[in-house]
């Protein structure tokens, strides 16, 4: 069969399962925007900027586990990708972007709209590809594939220029194994690796499990709880990590790190054997490393042969798939009881201070710490949320336990703001069945509200929660602890986000008050002919207790005031 | 202390760019880098000698490792070694000078591969160290310019860096597969 280049490139997305695209169209890619005319088992969505494909196809991967698919032309159509590749790839989610190329015969020219997309993405993808010659096109997105959603996934991108589309070429679906000498992820442990493990765990009286993004994306959600239930084992998670376990469950502590609670840091600063399972100490989990958890042994299993001793040196370190390597370990422990280090977590855990947070009175303020706990309550803490970055993603971490894995969209390891509205969308249309909420700032949400546009025009019914505090919120705060209050370029003035909602045709409530945030989201869940806009105008000066300054000691936390009924 | 590391890498344009753009990422010092196709012509292998603890070695084997073009890696430090270096070195002579050059090279088993009026280029093989101290017996003579390889090494014996069953991939059209990146 004779195919154009074009053509090709939707056949091999379809036989990847492929079912919609996310992407922004132009010159260079134009050939191929042509040909999908013929592939109607693909549907586009255009985003309104080329950043909001790459989230949304990053939404839609880290909801449903499959790979998201983002285009965009040449030129600044590609690099207004980078924002979302490298988001991506700090969060290893899986995303494949095509974009379109000038000629082959015009590259290194300075060609209208030519920029060298694989050099510019070729340190925040995980790999890439210029093709040049059209046979090996049906190759190249098979191996796209397959290296972004194996191993540490992450974003592959594919450069097509505009000939490479054009050429016709005899189509053979390659059928054969893929061959990638120089690409082999990990499976298991080895037995001793697994002996030497099973050794700390038999002696470790005070163990901590530290679960994260590894565990959602090996699917070793069963296996860990198993594995906890058996040793008797807390589980503090990492903020990507949240769904690893059911937050209610009684082995699971919640979030540790800069923003989790005390109690959190503390058991980690005081366990005598950490097991990392699929999480990579990043600074905002460890604090200063000259002082974390001194009294541990650590275990660290990762997929990432270069995560293993990268910030902080452990004990045993396994590189292999985290389900693998529980499925293996497991059934090798005996049941084992720590009812005394359970016994002591918990009484930390009664030191803090966060039930009262959710109980003071709300004498007629909004606290947005108030809108996420009763968003949790009135969604039956069953929703999909996609947050921004700042202070409502901390409180997000908070105050909204997740039971389920895929239920907690977020910007971690990159931190992009602009990255939750058109998250929510790729979120919404990966699993249309969900209730689907966006949590954005009112900063991040006016990076990328031009994505309003497209929710609008897909009928995408995600319901979009703005906390506007009228402030960059946690650049504020930051400015209060260690900058003396100078609120140097934080203020914002906002627009009317309930009229801009209306002029995209989008209903939208402003909430003011505690009592009335039920009836605002109840009336969001029942509206589901497409998006529907919240703005909760919460209070101005508020700030994300408990807090660890950026490189202090880990359980040297700005803890929150106690609960007075006038605190603010 | 330096660590001598070895890597089998895909000959295909662009490996070398992403190899030394992961150095300058991750920030790690390299002394050398060298790079060349292998018997084999769609492999090439580098020798990469770095200076920094054993930890950050490993961290730069782990890298190497994951990239996608990288076949194999090896630490070559501990192990049963031949490590070699080149340098075409131009020394300034003259009628007083010239026999002196030569002893040296006589001595350093280097040799003179030009000779013009009043310079000499030689070309001397072996460790580094061999190189460093030629050059600086040289020195007071006037070293005019001089251009180094960088060094290459491989493990002796049955210790061996191998593709463990490399092959090309084919494309649909069953020529092999080349991407120029």
């Amino acid at each position: 069969m004779k195919l154009t280049g074009a053509e090709i490139i939707w056949e091999c997305l379809l036989r990847e399962g492929v079912e919609v695209v996310f992407g922004y169209p132009g010159g260079a890619i134009l050939p191929t925007y042509d040909a999908l005319t013929k592939y109607p088992q693909i549907h586009h969505v255009l985003s309104r900027h080329e950043q909001g494909a790459t989230h949304m196809a990053d939404g839609y991967a880290r909801v449903t586990g499959k790979v998201g698919v983002a285009m965009a032309t040449s030129g600044p159509g590609a690099t207004n990708m980078v924002t979302g590749i490298a988001t991506a790839m700090m969060d290893s989610s899986p995303i494949v972007c095509i974009t379109g190329q000038v000629t082959t015969s015009a590259i290194g020219s300075d060609a209208f709209q030519e920029t060298d997309v694989t050099g510019v993405t070729l340190p925040v993808t995980k790999h890439n590809y210029l093709v040049t010659d059209v046979a090996d096109l049906a190759y190249t997105i098979r191996e796209a594939f397959h290296i972004a959603r194996t191993g540490r996934p992450g974003p592959v991108l594919i450069d097509v220029p505009k000939d490479v589309q054009n050429a016709v070429t005899e189509f053979v679906y390659p059928e054969d194994p893929i061959v990638l000498p120089g690409y082999r992820p990990a499976e298991g442990a080895t037995d001793e690796e697994l002996e030497q493990a099973l050794a700390l765990i038999r002696e470790a009286k005070r163990p901590l499990i530290l679960a994260g993004h590894g565990v959602i994306m090996s699917g070793a959600m069963r296996e860990l709880q198993a594995f906890a239930e058996r040793t008797q084992t807390p589980i503090a998670l990492t903020l990507l990590g949240k769904g690893a376990i059911p937050e209610q469950h009684p082995l699971c502590l919640g979030m540790m790190g800069m923003h989790g609670e005390a109690y959190v840091n503390q058991a980690i600063q005081e366990a005598d054997l950490l097991m990392a399972f699929g999480m990579r100490f990043d600074d905002r989990v460890t604090g200063n490393l000259d002082t974390y958890a001194k009294t541990s042994r650590k275990i660290h299993v990762d997929i990432d042969p270069s995560e293993i001793n990268k910030n902080v040196r452990v004990d045993v370190g396994i590189v292999g798939d985290l389900r693998t390597v529980l499925q293996q370990m497991t059934p090798k422990i005996e049941p084992l009881k720590h009812d005394d280090w359970v016994e002591q977590i918990n009484e930390w855990q009664d030191d803090t201070y966060k039930r009262d947070i959710i109980n003071r009175p709300a004498k007629n303020r909004l606290y947005a710490a108030h809108v996420i706990h009763d968003l949790w309550e009135y969604t039956g803490g069953k929703a999909v949320t996609v947050t921004d970055v700042g202070q409502h993603q901390m409180w997000e971490a908070q105050y909204y336990p997740h039971e389920r894995p895929q239920t907690l969209v977020t910007s971690g390891g990159l931190g992009t703001m602009g990255f939750g509205l058109p998250a929510s969308i790729g979120a919404k249309i990966g699993k249309p069945e969900e209730d689907v909420w966006a949590i954005v700032g009112d900063g991040g949400f006016q990076m990328t509200m031009t994505e309003l546009g497209t929710a609008m025009q897909e009928k995408v019914a995600v319901n979009i929660a703005i906390i506007n505090n009228a402030y960059l919120g946690m650049v504020r705060q930051w400015q209060e602890f260690f900058y003396e209050e100078r609120y140097n370029a934080t203020p914002m003035v906002n627009p009317d986000f309930c009229k801009l909602a209306e002029a995209y045709g989008i209903p939208a409530i402003r909430v003011t008050r505690r009592e009335d945030i039920k009836e605002a989201v109840e009336k969001a869940r029942a509206y589901t002919d497409g998006p529907f806009l919240i703005e909760f105008a919460v209070e101005k000066h508020d700030i994300v207790y408990p807090m660890v300054p950026a490189g202090a000691d880990l359980d040297d936390m700005i803890r929150r005031p106690s609960a007075t009924p006038d605190m603010v | 202390m330096k660590h001598t590391l070895t890597a089998l890498v895909e000959n295909k344009p662009g490996v070398l760019n992403r190899v030394v753009s992961l150095f300058r990422r991750r920030g790690f010092n390299i002394d050398s880098l060298t790079v060349g196709r292998t018997h084999t012509p769609e492999i090439s292998r580098m020798t990469i000698v770095m200076e920094g603890t054993e930890l950050e070695a490993q961290k730069v084997e782990k890298n190497l490792f994951k990239l996608v073009n990288v076949i194999q890696v090896d630490q070559l430090n501990g192990k049963p070694t031949v490590s070699r270096d080149l340098a075409l070195i131009k020394v300034a002579v003259n009628s007083s000078t010239r026999s002196e050059v030569m002893q040296l090279c006589d001595i350093f088993r280097a040799r003179i591969v030009d000779v013009s009026r009043d310079s000499v280029i030689i070309e001397i093989t072996g460790d580094e160290r061999k190189i460093e101290s030629f050059t600086q017996m040289l020195e007071p003579l006037g070293i005019i310019e001089m251009v180094r390889t960088g060094v290459v090494a491989m493990g002796r014996g049955e210790h061996r860096l191998s593709p463990e069953g490399y092959q090309p991939a084919p494309t649909s059209n069953g020529k092999t597969y080349k991407s120029v990146l």
